[in-house]
């Protein structure tokens, strides 16, 4: 039974994908990655790990889509389709894909994984300590350094959308 | 006692009786799809005849009152007027996108559904981050109301897209953050688990007054994120004919119609789950007979449905940049606050429970 979907949901993920980066039109390419992410979601609770699942659903299907498309919606007309690159390029990513994938599957091949029977799911309450853990095995500093980095990307955010205005408010008393 | 909570397990027994265990499955999987496409279709429809009612109490009318008793068929029968229309579209949209649309909508909405505790037995999917996965749902819904919006090429759906692109994702941050306020106090995010943190009083009681502030703040954006009335400029009728569905008919309007509906219902169950104690019966009254938890539960959340509607027919409409004010300036910075109050109560212990 998990064997047939997880060979569904991997279908899904191939078809999907080679649709997204061959259509032509910008908006369909964004739903077919969509879907390529929601089933990605679904192998996440194949394997009952429902907080990645579910994290993968907010930040990539319902945060980075949506704004991808957001994106989409204000510079794109419904008529334009995007242009075919050249021949030279299009071999030159070839090349570059199937160096990237061999790399890949060579690791993946010569790796042996074990095979672990326990169907124990990680609750939320694992990843809060373990994120806030500062031993052995904890993630307190990348934590930090990432929250750094969001805080520093807001503060980014807000100067560029108010730009105008804050350099205007500096330069008036002078 | 059990006779009604017995049946599902019955029809378990017996369809692993009759055939092969990979194929029970599968039937057992669909039996229980239609039940929810059923719950999912009748209370979208009773929904719709409700809030005419309710509009019409407000407005000193009837309201709906022949087909059926007391008109109460009267939705069905827009229904089936609504299957049989022809289903017509624009010429140059891009027709798949244009087709997909509803589904998104719909199809988010029904998952949501299948997460509520409507009794202790009756829960399809007892996900241990049910909270957690009701929010990521939710978001997930939005890319339809974009989709139908851009792919109709119509400006007026367009514009009422874009609206509602902004509304919905400005307003997920107030309802994710209220809903983290009250796990704060559950110390879960699994629906069933809240239900039973909630036996020694109900989270809106046990929080005080942090809970009812995170309950108005979850009210008001829940409100937003259905695209209602205060919040509808997604369609606003007087300024974009009829926003982000304008190219829509018969049926596939229809579905975004019902799943507006049914988001109105979640919202409230939400509220319902995680406020006042899902299928608990007030003091305990009903506890010995656990079939009347359906009840208590449709009750309160009815209640809820009713309470916006009610916002629905009394407040005038916001405009675009009061909306977004309304959210950044007010709704997130007490919300931020009010999770620092409600830590500080759960660290000292200052919780009512019973």
């Amino acid at each position: 039974m998990e064997r047939i979907i997880f060979y569904c949901l991997a279908a899904v993920i191939i078809v999907f994908a080679i649709a997204s980066v061959t259509s032509r039109k910008m908006l369909r390419s964004v739903i077919y990655l969509s879907f390529v992410l929601i089933s990605i979601a679904g192998i996440f609770f194949l394997i009952d790990y429902n907080f990645l699942a579910a994290i993968q659903l907010t930040v990539y299907a319902g945060g980075i889509v949506v704004l991808i498309i957001f994106s989409v919606l204000l510079v794109h007309h419904i008529e334009m389709e995007l242009e075919m690159a050249k021949t030279s390029q299009k071999i030159l990513t070839a090349i570059g894909c199937l160096t990237g994938l061999s790399v890949f599957l060579t690791a993946i091949y010569s790796f042996e994984f074990n095979e672990i029977n326990n169907s124990l799911t990680t609750t939320t309450e694992d990843i809060g300590t373990g994120l806030l853990s500062y031993k052995a095995g904890g993630f307190i500093l990348p934590f930090e350094v990432i929250s750094v980095l969001l805080l520093a990307a807001m503060i980014g955010a807000i100067v560029i959308a108010k730009g105008k205005k804050l350099t205007e408010k500096n330069n008036d008393p002078q | 006692m059990n006779s009604a909570l017995s049946i599902t397990k019955n029809i378990h027994d017996w369809l692993y009786e009759i055939m092969p265990e990979g194929v029970a499955n599968i039937v057992e999987m669909v039996l229980i799809a239609l039940v929810y496409l059923g719950i999912f279709a009748i209370a979208g429809l009773f929904l719709v005849l409700l809030e005419r009612r309710v509009a019409a109490w407000f407005q000193l009318r009837i309201g709906p009152n022949r087909v059926g008793f007391k008109g109460l068929l009267q939705t069905m029968a827009d229904a089936i007027k609504l299957l049989s229309k022809e289903l017509t579209g624009t010429e140059k949209a891009d027709k798949l996108l244009y087709n997909l649309a509803p589904y998104f909508v719909i199809i988010s909405s029904l998952m949501a559904l299948s997460v509520f505790p409507f009794t202790r037995e009756f829960q399809a999917f007892d996900i241990n981050i049910g909270i957690f996965f009701l929010i990521a749902i939710s978001s997930i819904g939005v890319i339809g109301i974009l989709l139908g919006g851009w792919s109709s090429n119509n400006k007026f759906a367009m514009i009422g897209a874009m609206r509602s692109g902004v509304q919905t994702i400005s307003y997920e941050l107030s309802i994710g953050l209220s809903l983290l306020t009250m796990v704060i106090i559950t110390g879960s995010l699994q629906l069933s688990e809240i239900v039973e943190v909630q036996k020694s009083g109900w989270l809106i009681v046990q929080g005080h007054i942090p809970a009812v502030i995170a309950f108005m703040i979850y009210m008001i954006a829940g409100t937003a994120e259905t695209n209602r009335a205060p919040f509808d400029m997604v369609e606003a009728e007087s300024e974009l004919g009829a926003g982000f569905h304008t190219e829509y008919s018969g049926m596939k309007f229809a579905y975004f119609f019902l799943a507006e509906f049914i988001n109105m219902f979640i919202i409230a169950a939400i509220a319902t789950t995680v406020f006042f104690g899902a299928w608990l019966s007030p003091f305990g009254i009903t506890e010995s007979i656990p079939v009347l938890g359906v009840f208590w539960f449709l009750l309160k959340t009815l209640i809820l449905v009713f309470l916006m509607m009610w916002f629905r027919w009394t407040f005038p409409r916001l405009r675009v940049d009061q909306l977004l004010t309304l959210e950044w300036k007010y709704l997130l910075p007490i919300n931020l606050v009010n999770i620092v109050i409600m830590a500080l109560l759960v660290w000292h212990n200052l919780t009512i429970s019973f």
